[in-house]
């Protein structure tokens, strides 16, 4: 019965052309959907993981518990040594040092006097190594609003906001005033070589960024690093994936008791990260909902016209002697049939889609330069992400929806008056 | 039940809820049918010629009395013995043929060995062998729209006795015919039933068919008006 089934799917183009039409671009858009919504999240997960959380970070044991300190007297040392077994045991992620320390910038006059001075928030990030993928990650080349990228260790770039409240010029040097990771005083001069602005809220106010060559100078932190932040390769965050790789870490390094060993945590271990990160996942998970009801009603429908299309011939095989729970039944085969080919061809089609725009996305420059003066932390371009749930995620609404709208339709069947077939097979 | 008889009817009431009330569509209907008769249920509409056809064929219930058709008591076996019977036992033929539209005729005569689960070497050979008693051969793998109305109707009636059934059921077969496509219609189904040994039950009140049957029961406000036996139909012995 499923061979003739097949012969007459694919015959009647109404039946075969147009509902795997209907469920291929139902599929296809809710991958594309999915895909993009994942994305834009991820978009603004990197945000946060390239400022301050990476997608997982190693710091000491002692510095985590006081990390808001800024504790460098607690660092990493031996970084070097560090990153290369990490990059060893974990080689779908990138490895970079991170320095970061508070202090007072003063901006001396000509004279040597203090002509300015303030508070700084410096991150001494890994900009000037071979392989360093930072400038690309921080996307300073769009974010530089003055000058030019630093070049040496001794160069360094300021927020906007904070070289405008120092009434500092580009070339200009500045003296870091603070303490090195053995708490002793330190002075430091570096050169003011670009001005960025990071769109990033109150983050970028008074910020500093140095090569971390410069930082260590600073401090004194040879080969020590506050933490290591670690970025999966193509910078997309995969949540599950990043506690899996946090929880076997510290289980691997748990055993000590030292304080100083190290210690990993994931992008949804940072404050507040987490909820941001159930959010997002839920707000996809309703939105997909939503849509997914949607496209049942849509494919219901579709059952319904189907079923009132072909109610001389569901008719005359209950007459023929078929039960109404064959027909019932075969109407179900049929229904997978057209939805596992929709499906297949609608993944198909929304991972091209998607793949497209992951890699090109989508420019929003122009509609987003209206809100520079804002502190919204949006991204210009919108990459959509391919991920591993978007290969199986479309048979949910392609299988289960179409099978789903055609069982709801077909309950006609069981309504429908055998006494009065005859008659409904004279029209 | 005899071996003898296809159908037998005692005491049959339909009645219909209309409103508030009951509109009885047939009263008291006592009817036997015997092997291989050519019969023909004759009457104007509202007569209750296709009610009675229904409950023979048990695609509608009884609300009084016996039927017992082909050996089963309709009136105590539930809707998939009743579809089993059908399946098994019954051939139908419509007024409209109610052909698939995608498929072939060899496939749409095909169907009732499909839903019988007969063996696909098996099917093949019924199908032609029943194709072929219609004179349809040459068309076997020609699709519904191609056909003439003539063509169609054929193609049904070979879907009717693939299976080899003991009874078939036909409602207005010619109503919607020429004449001479009646007339061939009918001739085919005569010598069908002369060599299957199988009974047809025709509900109609198209002339053109009277003269081939060999048992009119006229059915008249849900009765039985006249039972007759037609020693020499008009058309002959059909072969």
């Amino acid at each position: 019965m499923i061979g003739f089934l097949i012969k007459g799917i694919i015959r009647d183009r109404t039946r075969s052309f147009f509902p795997v039409l209907v469920v291929t671009l139902t599929v296809a858009m809710i991958i594309f959907f999915q895909g993009f919504l994942t994305g834009i999240m991820n978009s603004m997960f990197l945000d946060s993981a390239v400022v301050s959380t990476g997608h997982v970070k190693v710091m000491t044991r002692a510095y985590k518990e006081d990390s808001q300190l800024l504790p460098n007297d607690l660092a990493l040392l031996d970084t070097d040594q560090i990153i290369n077994e990490l990059q060893k045991d974990y080689p779908d992620y990138f490895w970079t040092p991170r320095i970061t320390f508070g202090g007072l910038l003063d901006v001396p006059d000509e004279k040597g006097e203090t002509r300015a001075q303030g508070p700084v928030y410096a991150l001494g990030v890994d900009f000037l190594s071979t392989d360093s993928r930072q400038f690309e990650i921080w996307k300073l080349d769009n974010r530089l609003a003055n000058g030019r990228l630093p070049e040496v260790p001794e160069e360094v770039l300021l927020s906007t906001t904070l070289a405008n409240r120092l009434d500092l010029s580009l070339g200009e040097t500045v003296t870091l005033i603070g303490s090195t990771m053995y708490n002793a005083f330190t002075t430091y001069n570096f050169t003011v070589v670009g001005t960025f602005k990071l769109n990033l809220g109150p983050v970028d106010k008074q910020m500093m960024l140095v090569d971390i060559e410069g930082a260590r100078m600073a401090l004194d932190m040879k080969s020590a690093a506050s933490e290591i932040l670690g970025f999966t390769e193509t910078l997309l965050y995969e949540d599950k994936a990043t506690v899996a790789l946090r929880k076997r870490y510290n289980e691997n390094h748990g055993a000590s008791a030292d304080i100083f060993s190290p210690t990993m945590m994931a992008l949804r271990d940072a404050n507040q990260m987490g909820t941001m990160v159930d959010f997002s996942n839920a707000a996809i998970v309703i939105m997909l909902a939503v849509f997914l009801v949607i496209v049942m009603i849509v494919l219901w429908n579709m059952g319904l016209m189907n079923g009132l299309r072909r109610y001389g011939e569901i008719g005359m095989r209950l007459a023929m002697g078929e039960s109404k729970g064959q027909v019932y039944r075969s109407m179900i085969v049929e229904s997978v049939i057209i939805g596992f080919i929709g499906t297949v061809l609608g993944t198909a089609m929304g991972l091209g889609i998607t793949y497209y725009m992951q890699e090109v996305g989508l420019d929003y420059s122009s509609a987003m330069e209206g809100l520079t003066s804002t502190d919204i932390i949006m991204s210009n371009v919108f990459y959509a992400q391919v991920t591993p749930e978007l290969y199986y995620i479309g048979f949910i609404p392609g299988v289960l929806a179409t099978v789903l709208g055609t069982m709801m339709a077909g309950r006609a069947i069981y309504k429908r008056e055998m006494a009065q077939l005859f008659k409904e097979l004279e029209a | 039940m005899s071996d003898s008889f296809v159908v037998q009817i005692h005491n049959l009431v339909k009645k219909f809820p209309v409103g508030g009330d009951f509109f009885t569509a047939l009263k008291n209907i006592n009817l036997e049918l015997n092997h291989a008769e050519f019969t023909g249920l004759i009457g104007p509409s509202g007569s209750g010629k296709t009610t009675l056809l229904n409950i023979i064929g048990g695609l509608d219930s009884p609300s009084g009395g016996n039927v017992n058709v082909l050996g089963s008591d309709l009136g105590s076996t539930s809707h998939a013995e009743r579809a089993e019977l059908r399946r098994t036992k019954m051939g139908f033929i419509f007024q409209s043929y109610n052909l698939l539209p995608v498929y072939s005729v060899f496939e749409n005569v095909e169907l009732p060995l499909i839903l019988n689960k007969i063996e696909t070497n098996e099917r093949k050979r019924l199908v032609e062998q029943a194709v072929g008693s219609v004179g349809l051969l040459d068309k076997i793998d020609s699709r519904p729209a191609q056909l003439s109305g003539g063509e169609c109707q054929r193609t049904a009636i070979a879907r009717a006795i693939v299976h080899k059934p003991a009874l078939i059921l036909a409602d207005e077969p010619t109503a919607n015919l020429d004449s001479e496509n009646s007339h061939q219609i009918m001739k085919i189904m005569g010598r069908l039933n002369n060599e299957m040994d199988t009974s047809f039950v025709f509900a109609t009140h198209d002339e053109k068919i009277m003269g081939y049957l060999r048992r009119i029961v006229h059915l008249d406000d849900g009765q039985i008006a006249k039972d007759e036996l037609i020693e020499n139909p008009q058309f002959g012995e059909q072969s």
